[in-house]
């Protein structure tokens, strides 16, 4: 596969499909796994990180689940390339800073990604649309015992796997589900849930990970705990809470309807008309205006438009997205306008 | 709408700072998020926090000896680990283990490890071993009448690890 490819392809958290995914955008986990003997990679020398890199090739290639994947390494990919991967949710920000010997390895349906030499030797995630955090940790248990079977992983019985962080020593796992919750926003009552979460050492993030404020409505909530708490119990955890919150937001969306129809038909249908007509827009602008876009295809008020066309429209109007569209680097300006243009032929009803 | 810092270019970065309780919103341009962004690092980071809370746990921290304390591995010292709140190999574990224990605690209200084990780890472990206690073989039979004991005595940790020890032993065969 050639990065490239992944332009005219639609990521499998992107889909809009698998439960509840009117509220639920994606679920996803995270294993941050390292190597016996060698030592972290801020603290690696060159000649380590490059043998990390190599130790952990040489088991990708020889896992038969992992076949379909390709490995692409950082050093050889310009800044658009990487900020694609950012915005598709492949890599983190931090991974595309530094990248000597950093590589990251993704599935033909963008369902896996391991970074190679992120904080942590490997950081495995495995991706799925919808409220479908156990079919994610099922497959993220398959890849790790068949990594863990070709390579020496840094192990203590007692305190488990061991991260570079201690914050992630243990399961070294996160589970994060990312929810779509006007309604808690529009009614007011999304501080008092996110304040709830916070107590449960549950954390809350934005659409883009650590340090990324919450913007269109769209809320990343993660585990806190990895040590103490088996996987299960831990995505069991976030089940529940996960559970509650969308109980919440189809309620707020239920009251809304009841008795503030007006406002909240006025709302949608000014968004669609923006982002209809608009010849300059923002990426900020257009996620609010898109949020309220796919609340009202939620609720009916919006025919015509499904959720995959909206869920693809936040990535696409994304800047190195749009950059790789037109195959060459736009101004910020010259962004803006395109991502109009784009935005007006997706939605021609 | 323009930069909130050079008042030049389009703001595309949206930062929600709260300092003191007072939340205030910057608008930034691409150029001067990243300034920020490396000012804020320097400012108050991960490592911080990290390295608040191990003093927290510690009341001598400042104790040269605990400062100077070394990994014999890869060399990062305590002071070290305090500054960039990373550990720098596996074995920084042990060699800074009274120091971890009651972090690890502070940080996930445990200190023990309930999860799963590598496979490699689980196969090593090849000889049956006996249960201290119970005399019991470590084999599959052995350990489902163990986990089946735990349930029935509603030690569900125990039952956990030793559903995932089954779950590595059922792989092997």
């Amino acid at each position: 596969m050639k990065l490239d490819d992944l332009m005219n392809h639609t990521s499998e958290w992107l889909k809009g499909t698998g439960p509840n995914s009117d509220i639920v955008i994606s679920s996803r986990i995270r294993l941050a796994r390292n190597l016996d003997k060698f030592p972290f990679p801020h603290w690696a020398s060159k000649k380590d990180s490059q043998d990390i890199f190599l130790t952990v090739e040489d088991a990708r290639a020889k896992i038969d689940f992992l076949k379909s994947t390709t490995t692409f390494r950082l050093a050889e990919l310009d800044a658009v390339d990487k900020q694609f991967l950012v915005e598709r949710h492949l890599m983190s920000y931090e991974h595309a800073q530094r990248t000597d010997s950093k590589a990251v390895i993704i599935d033909d349906e963008e369902i896996i990604s391991i970074m190679v030499n992120e904080e942590d030797h490997m950081r495995i995630q495995v991706m799925q649309s919808g409220f479908n955090i156990f079919e994610a940790w099922n497959i993220i248990n398959r890849i790790d015992d068949a990594l863990s079977e070709k390579l020496a992983y840094a192990f203590s019985p007692e305190w488990g796997y061991l991260t570079c962080c201690p914050t992630n020593t243990g399961t070294g796992m996160r589970g994060s589900v990312m929810l779509h919750l006007p309604a808690l926003v529009m009614t007011r009552h999304i501080n008092r849930v996110l304040a709830a979460i916070a107590k449960l050492s549950f954390t809350t993030r934005g659409l883009y990970g650590e340090g990324t404020q919450a913007s269109g409505n769209f809320f990343q909530i993660s585990n806190q705990v990895a040590l103490g708490h088996s996987e299960e119990e831990i995505i069991d955890n976030i089940n529940g809470l996960i559970r509650q919150i969308i109980e919440q937001e189809q309620q707020g969306r239920e009251s809304l309807l009841q008795t503030n129809k007006a406002m909240l038909e006025d709302r949608v249908n000014r968004s669609f008309g923006i982002l209809k007509s608009a010849y300059i827009i923002s990426s900020q602008e257009t996620v609010e205006l898109l949020s309220m876009v796919r609340l009202g295809s939620d609720l009916g008020m919006i025919k015509n438009i499904d959720r995959r066309t909206i869920n693809e429209l936040f990535i696409i109007t994304q800047p190195a997205h749009l950059q790789k569209l037109e195959s060459k680097k736009l101004t910020q300006q010259e962004r803006d306008v395109r991502r109009a243009s784009l935005i007006r032929e997706r939605l021609k009803i | 709408m323009l930069c909130d810092i050079c008042n030049k270019n389009q703001a595309t970065v949206h930062l929600t700072e709260i300092v003191d309780d007072q939340m205030t919103e910057l608008h930034l341009c691409e150029e001067c998020a990243r300034q920020k962004s490396e000012q804020m690092e320097q400012q108050f980071g991960l490592s911080d926090l990290l390295a608040g809370m191990a003093e927290f746990t510690n009341k001598p921290v400042q104790d040269k000896e605990v400062m100077t304390a070394k990994c014999k591995k890869c060399g990062l010292t305590f002071a070290d680990f305090k500054k960039i709140g990373r550990l720098g190999c596996s074995e920084c574990y042990s060699a800074f283990r009274q120091y971890l224990a009651p972090l690890l605690k502070r940080i996930h209200g445990s200190s023990s490890h309930v999860g799963k084990s590598p496979i490699m780890m689980a196969q090593k472990v090849t000889a049956p071993k006996k249960d201290k206690e119970t005399g019991v073989i470590d084999d599959l039979a052995g350990l489902r009448q163990k986990l089946q004991k735990a349930i029935e005595a509603e030690e569900f940790e125990e039952a956990a690890k030793l559903r995932d020890q089954i779950r590595n032993l059922e792989k092997k065969e």
